[in-house]
């Protein structure tokens, strides 16, 4: 499909939910507009609350505190993932031993150790590091772990025919193998961190997007809920559009077809 | 050790290779002698599951015989043979390598310093026919191309033997000549001990020196072994048309042709 009709078509489906929104809250079918508007807001009152986020300055404080907190989320997640990673795929020993807790941990719902994060590192960015380190960590271990473990088992045996020594097959081999698997989840993880950001600061904290939205939800303003959210979902968007770019610089050696269909 | 073997580039001696557990395993193949002498171009011919592959393998360090000696120029083989290169039938190219790095890097991990490593591979690839493509992604390039640098970047090595696998197994019929033809020129220049393992005779006898016959599986051995004394330089596809080429056929047809019907009727063909 053409470049241009899908992106009419993308801009329409927004146009015509925001429509329904509008005419459903003005023209309420029960009920006084007041009543539905408490509880629904109207899309233009959520517009005008981010345009007077963002204009009064208010608002970009709490964005940096969630981009700093994401970002060293992912960052250090995906550091211990794939150090993690690399270590257990390569040691066999080690990754029996550790496969229960690992799974175990893993099943762990992030949210009960928000409270503990945060008596542990405070009620600042780190409580929220932390949480999205949790969340980051697994998905980027577990896909280091196979992509070092799914080296094509041709592609190893003629490295080491071509004398590489452990050394050169993890910077040739492993390496370039597993860091296809970690960009297959980077969308993920990254989504991931600003998950874990948001809803660490959502449970205790005093800045932040998750913050804001709590902020507003603790005075029934849905209005600043839904501003918080909108903010939200473009920050996510403008993220992931970033990770896009990475991903497109790092794997120019992909078959182009495998590359069309992912964006 | 007498002298043929202390001698021999590749010496096989009584091996035999069994996978899985050593009570209930699969044989593949036992009582392989097998000498190949420094300069000879050897073909490996048999059925499908004959174990061609399998003591391509043993030769190359990449399986241990469960009995028997393999020795490398006079010296047993404990560990990857890397006086050898291997040529393999499927793609082993690094994908993530432009055919340049993946021609250079084989020299890098000898020691070779990167500048002189990327020149000799810019070199090498015009050597194999392919210095437009120089920076072009596996994926990028036709099966033939990728053989082309896979070969490339065996020989860059400049090895004492070369072990290819069914190399131009996947490749269409005109591929496959011009591959053979490159491959001969290229062998020509230097004379390395080759073991080449195909399933298709002619190529066999229109490459090698001698042919070496396998039985059907399992325990695979050796059933024949046919000398090809048809002069060089030789073309590919004109070599086919001299009667010697022909006889020669003819002979080792004979014994081919039972083996592969055993190997059907043990359902092993394909």
């Amino acid at each position: 499909m053409p470049r241009l009709k899908l992106t009419v078509l993308q801009i329409g489906v927004g146009l015509i939910f925001l429509l329904l929104w509008h005419v459903l809250t003005v023209y309420p079918i029960s009920g006084t507009a007041k009543q539905v508007q408490f509880f629904f807001s109207t899309p233009l009152d959520v517009l005008k609350r981010c345009w007077t986020l963002f204009a009064s300055g208010e608002i970009w404080g709490h964005l940096w505190i969630t981009l700093v907190e994401t970002i060293l989320a992912f960052l250090i997640g995906a550091g211990g993932g794939i150090i993690f990673g690399f270590l257990f795929a390569r040691k066999e020993l080690l990754a029996a031993v550790f496969d229960p807790y690992i799974k175990a941990a893993n099943a762990l719902p992030r949210v009960v150790l928000a409270p503990i994060f945060a008596l542990w590192f405070g009620l600042g960015i780190w409580s929220k590091v932390a949480l999205g380190f949790t969340l980051v960590f697994f998905i980027v271990f577990f896909n280091v772990y196979q992509g070092v473990r799914e080296v094509s088992p041709v592609v190893l045996a003629n490295a080491r025919m071509l004398g590489m020594n452990e050394r050169q097959l993890l910077r040739h081999v492993y390496w370039p193998s597993a860091l296809t698997w970690v960009f297959s989840s980077l969308h993920t993880s990254v989504g991931f961190a600003l998950v874990g950001a948001v809803v660490g600061e959502y449970l205790g904290s005093s800045a932040g997007l998750g913050y804001k939205i709590h902020e507003a939800e603790s005075v029934f303003d849905v209005t600043g809920v839904f501003a918080g959210m909108l903010i939200l979902s473009v920050f996510v968007i403008l993220i992931d559009m970033l990770v896009t770019r990475i991903e497109n610089r790092f794997l120019v050696w992909r078959p182009q077809t495998s590359l069309a269909a992912r964006t | 050790m007498d002298q043929a073997t202390s001698l021999a580039a590749v010496a096989l001696n009584d091996v035999a290779i069994t996978f899985g557990s050593k009570v209930g395993g699969y044989t593949a193949v036992s009582g392989i002698d097998l000498l190949v002498r420094p300069g000879e171009f050897v073909a490996i011919v048999g059925p499908t599951g004959s174990g061609k592959s399998t003591i391509l393998n043993a030769a190359a360090g990449l399986l241990k015989p469960s009995a028997g000696r393999v020795r490398i120029f006079g010296s047993d083989l404990s560990n990857l043979n890397l006086r050898a290169g291997y040529l393999f039938q499927q793609d082993a190219l690094m994908p993530w390598k432009t055919a340049l790095d993946n021609v250079a890097v084989a020299l890098e991990s000898k020691g070779v310093s990167r500048n002189d490593a990327l020149q000799r591979a810019r070199d090498w690839l015009v050597r194999v026919g392919l210095s437009a493509f120089v920076d072009r992604y596996p994926h990028m390039l036709s099966g033939g191309q990728r053989k082309r640098v896979a070969l490339a970047q065996v020989l860059i090595r400049d090895p004492e033997i070369l072990l290819m696998d069914e190399p131009f197994g996947p490749l269409d019929a005109q591929t496959r000549q011009i591959m053979g033809n490159l491959l001969l020129s290229l062998w020509a220049a230097d004379r390395k001990a080759v073991m080449f393992v195909t399933h298709d005779l002619e190529e066999a006898i229109a490459l090698a020196d001698r042919v070496v016959l396998m039985s059907a599986g399992p325990a695979a051995g050796i059933i024949g072994d046919f000398p090809v004394d048809l002069p060089r330089p030789r073309d590919i596809a004109e070599v086919r048309m001299e009667p010697t080429f022909h006889r020669i056929h003819k002979e080792i047809w004979a014994s081919l042709r039972v083996e592969v019907q055993k190997a059907y009727s043990q359902g092993e063909g394909t």
